[in-house]
């Protein structure tokens, strides 16, 4: 089948789908956006984050036909060109980054929820993050990339 | 696989007439594990996501009536006061990705006997709403879930909503898992307090075949309870209540826990709850 949805600001379209075939895999395989990462395939460990129409979901849950005439925003399209999102710039600053794999995820998740709430207790970053696993860190460093997001998008400052 | 994509509930009704075998999709969370894991090959998916009504709810005769299709985020942030119990459950779901996705009705469709969803249905008496083309049926909750995974639903007919009474009382949930987020639960307790017909409402969840009642508790418990009073409530009456939600449940033993495990585990829970629950009538504007 054939999926038109709108990708990070672009209509896309998407053909010969198979009709089981996840979000996930559309985005990765066929549009040629690797940011979203293919781990666990059952929605456990939150590194294929995007948002839906604004909403963060698990790629790999959502059918890809189920995206058609919607809007998907990925991890690809919250830097504008070489300007980092502040959310990626904090976590670069923090060392919240090891191996990687799951830092994109991370990262949107963290996008939404300084969008909600821009000076978030530790236990609600612990909750707005208990979707998305790491196995490097520790989360300390994630928490701390995000408490100095927060901090900056509180203040205007950054660098 | 056909993938069919309805926008009206009428279309909807009319492909799973064609299709019985279709199996429905709309936040995907259950049905697309299985497809990524091959464990199932459905002919054809029917997508209800693009189903407008069925992400609606409204007041109705002193119940909501909970779209099928609506997720659990809204469901906290939107019904938190006026069910309450349900709320709860809905917290504990997954991960704020999962319950930006997740529904009712989708976890009344798979029909777990871990769904969180299903205890505080039970708890508060819901009613499940199928419809098909040949028309509109109205399930109460406890004739609902037949077996493991199996519900009362004909093979082309769809879950609309769920009617589920606005919280007259005090409604708890509680529920055992390994950490704060993304479990399954090892079991879980639902309870409500209707205090203007002085009775009690439980709901078991994995720790039976299907999601359980717990009948003798709640008819020891409404008698105990001094609803007039308020007063204080006995250490014994809350062990007793424990003991009998305990005694209501058929738990195996899994990975997730042991028979034996899970059966304390509800009597604490079942505690717990209602210490809270108690607590929250004598200090809240209950009528």
């Amino acid at each position: 089948m054939r999926v038109t949805f709108t990708v990070n600001g672009t209509l896309q379209e998407a053909d010969d789908v198979w009709e089981g075939e996840s979000l996930l895999y559309v985005l990765r395989e066929r549009m040629g956006l690797p940011g979203s990462k293919n781990a666990c395939e059952q929605g456990e460990c939150g590194s294929c984050t995007v948002y839906l129409d604004d909403v963060p979901v698990c790629s790999c849950l959502v059918a890809a036909g189920q995206v058609q005439d919607r809007d998907v925003r990925t991890v690809e399209g919250l830097a504008s060109g070489d300007d980092l999102d502040p959310v990626q710039e904090a976590f670069i600053e923090a060392g919240a980054v090891q191996c990687g794999f799951c830092t994109p995820g991370l990262i949107v998740a963290t996008h939404e929820l300084l969008r909600r709430d821009d000076d978030p207790s530790d236990a609600e970053i612990r909750e707005a993050l208990a979707g998305n696993l790491c196995r490097c860190t520790g989360y300390e460093m994630i928490i701390d990339a995000v408490r100095l997001a927060a901090t900056r998008a509180r203040t205007g400052v950054r660098q | 696989m056909e993938f069919l994509r309805p926008t009206t509930w009428t279309d909807a009704l009319a492909a799973k007439a064609e299709h019985p075998s279709a199996l429905p999709i709309r936040g995907g969370t259950d049905v697309m594990v299985e497809l990524n894991f091959d464990v199932r090959r459905p002919d054809v998916l029917l997508d209800l996501g693009g189903v407008k009504e069925l992400g609606e709810w409204s007041p109705s005769n002193g119940s909501i009536q909970l779209g099928a299709g609506v997720p659990y985020t809204r469901i906290i942030t939107e019904l938190g006061e006026r069910l309450p119990g349900l709320a709860l459950a809905s917290r504990t779901v997954g991960s704020p990705q999962i319950r930006n996705r997740g529904t009712v009705g989708g976890n009344l469709g798979s029909a777990s006997p871990a769904g969180d969803a299903h205890p505080p249905l039970l708890a508060s008496n819901a009613v499940v709403v199928a419809e098909s083309v040949r028309g509109r049926r109205e399930i109460a909750i406890d004739d609902y879930f037949t077996g493991v995974k199996k519900n009362a639903l004909a093979p082309d007919e769809l879950i609309h909503s769920v009617l589920l009474p606005l919280a007259t009382g005090p409604q708890q949930f509680s529920k055992v898992g390994t950490r704060n987020a993304m479990v399954i639960a090892v079991c879980a307790f639902g309870l409500a307090l209707h205090p203007r017909e002085r009775v009690v409402g439980t709901g078991i969840g994995s720790a039976a075949p299907t999601p359980v009642r717990a009948p003798e508790a709640d008819a020891f418990l409404s008698g105990e309870l001094p609803w007039e009073t308020r007063g204080s409530l006995p250490e014994t009456v809350g062990l007793e209540f424990g003991r009998l939600v305990a005694a209501a449940a058929s738990p195996i033993d899994d990975v997730r826990g042991t028979a034996a495990y899970r059966r304390h585990a509800l009597s604490v829970l079942a505690r717990r709850t209602l210490g809270w629950a108690w607590h929250d009538y004598q200090t809240g504007a209950w009528s």
